[in-house]
């Protein structure tokens, strides 16, 4: 325990890290030596005097341009932003509408919040060029590995080559109550589709298949099994109700 | 964990991003990039990890990367150098203007390890964390950022002025 007294003691010391079984033996080696002393005590108001310098920041107003940062770059473009904003409003507005109506608006509140979110998911990333999934497809077994652990179960993207789309890769979205999966598919025509899916959607409606649409964006949801998804795109109704149609189908043979 | 535990680091970021680069707009710009990449990579963050190191090491990787792209030497002319402090006395307002001078004649890996020590408290093992560097030099670059701090407050080291034989 006496070893000797260190710089890096020194510095502890100065910056209150020192451990306390070690404090008294630096502050009696200290006291022998006024000139290490007067060190410290230098090291000390160095800091002391970098809080007087900056630690007004801490009171100025953060400016406007930093706190939608989370949003702000990936939604710059107009149209994205007015669909957000749209979709976020009809989200208020249908859930004081629901909650006048519905006496009982909690399961299907939470099935009817699928396809708004969904859609709100397909608004941001559909227009991204650079980075509009994390893994790609070319890692596609990490992808599935990936979201299967995130998920808490196995998750696999329905294949829909066959119709002329090809799995772009995935990302996770925070969701109300955890993670979600977003899949993401194109076809050559540039077309995209995204397949929203939900860990943590009720059971309770079985596997009724539903539409919405949603400021534009046409919207298939179902609930199956563990997970709730919804299938985004703005290729009509008709040819949507197709793509969902095949990714039920994949999905309930899983 | 949910982006607001990132946004309540928001101020301890841009104190940190001030030091670090001292004038105004750039460093927000650096705390907006911060931001950007920790809310697009959230998940993998450890939750084991502590938040704010891991913060800090994004910020000083993007600032790091900036500046290798901008191929950035350490210099700076007299209208770069930061403005008055407000906040402070009239009169120990220049010792402190002195300091914050000071502080961008450090060597970038001593004014990081300094800042995050004497100015955000990170311990020695988030510091080390922070900038992915072992401890032992994390304690290293303290000890010659304190030294040279020293010097540069005393006027004793000015190596960026050569003397110019007319």
């Amino acid at each position: 325990m006496n070893s000797p007294i260190s710089e890096d003691d020194l510095h502890a010391y100065a910056d209150c890290q020192l451990a306390s079984s070690r404090l008294t033996q630096v502050e009696a080696w200290l006291a022998a030596h006024p000139e290490r002393r007067a060190q410290v005590a230098d090291w000390r108001s160095q800091s002391a005097n970098l809080h007087r310098v900056y630690d007004n920041v801490l009171d100025e107003p953060v400016p406007a341009r930093l706190l939608p940062a989370a949003n702000a770059r990936r939604w710059i473009d107009g149209r994205r932003v007015a669909a957000v904003v749209w979709l976020t409003l009809g989200t208020v507005i249908g859930f004081v509408l629901r909650a006048e109506i519905v006496r009982d608006p909690l399961p299907s509140m939470a099935v009817a919040s699928l396809p708004r979110q969904a859609a709100v998911a397909h608004a941001v990333f559909v227009p991204e060029v650079r980075h509009p999934v994390e893994v790609g497809s070319d890692q596609e077994a990490h992808l599935v590995a990936w979201l299967s652990k995130r998920l808490g179960a196995t998750l696999k993207p329905p294949r829909l080559d066959e119709v002329g789309y090809r799995l772009i890769g995935g990302r996770l979205l925070p969701g109300e109550k955890g993670e979600v999966a977003q899949f993401m598919y194109e076809n050559l025509a540039h077309n995209r589709l995204t397949l929203y899916v939900r860990p943590d959607a009720p059971n309770t409606d079985g596997a009724a298949f539903r539409y919405a649409l949603e400021d534009g964006i046409d919207v298939f949801y179902w609930i199956d099994g563990r997970f709730g998804y919804a299938l985004s795109g703005s290729t009509g109704r008709e040819d949507m109700l197709r793509l969902a149609t095949l990714v039920y189908q994949q999905q309930t043979k899983q | 964990m949910d982006s607001r535990a990132i946004l309540a680091e928001l101020p301890r970021l841009r104190r940190y991003a001030r030091a670090l680069v001292s004038d105004r707009a750039g460093a927000d710009d650096l705390v907006q990039d911060t931001l950007e990449r920790a809310l697009n990579k959230w998940h993998f963050w450890q939750r084991e990890r502590a938040l704010r190191p891991w913060l800090f090491s994004i910020m000083h990787n993007l600032h790091v990367d900036g500046r290798r792209r901008d191929g950035r030497v350490e210099f700076r002319d007299g209208e770069d150098l930061p403005q008055p402090i407000q906040r402070a006395e009239q009169f120990d307002a220049l010792e402190l203007r002195d300091l914050e001078r000071a502080l961008t004649l450090l060597p970038l890996d001593q004014r990081e390890v300094l800042l995050l020590v004497g100015l955000e408290d990170l311990s020695y093992s988030e510091v080390a964390l922070a900038l992915g560097i072992p401890q032992g030099t994390v304690m290293s670059r303290l000890s010659r950022a304190r030294i040279r701090l020293k010097q540069v407050l005393a006027g004793e080291s000015t190596p960026q002025l050569k003397v110019v034989k007319p």
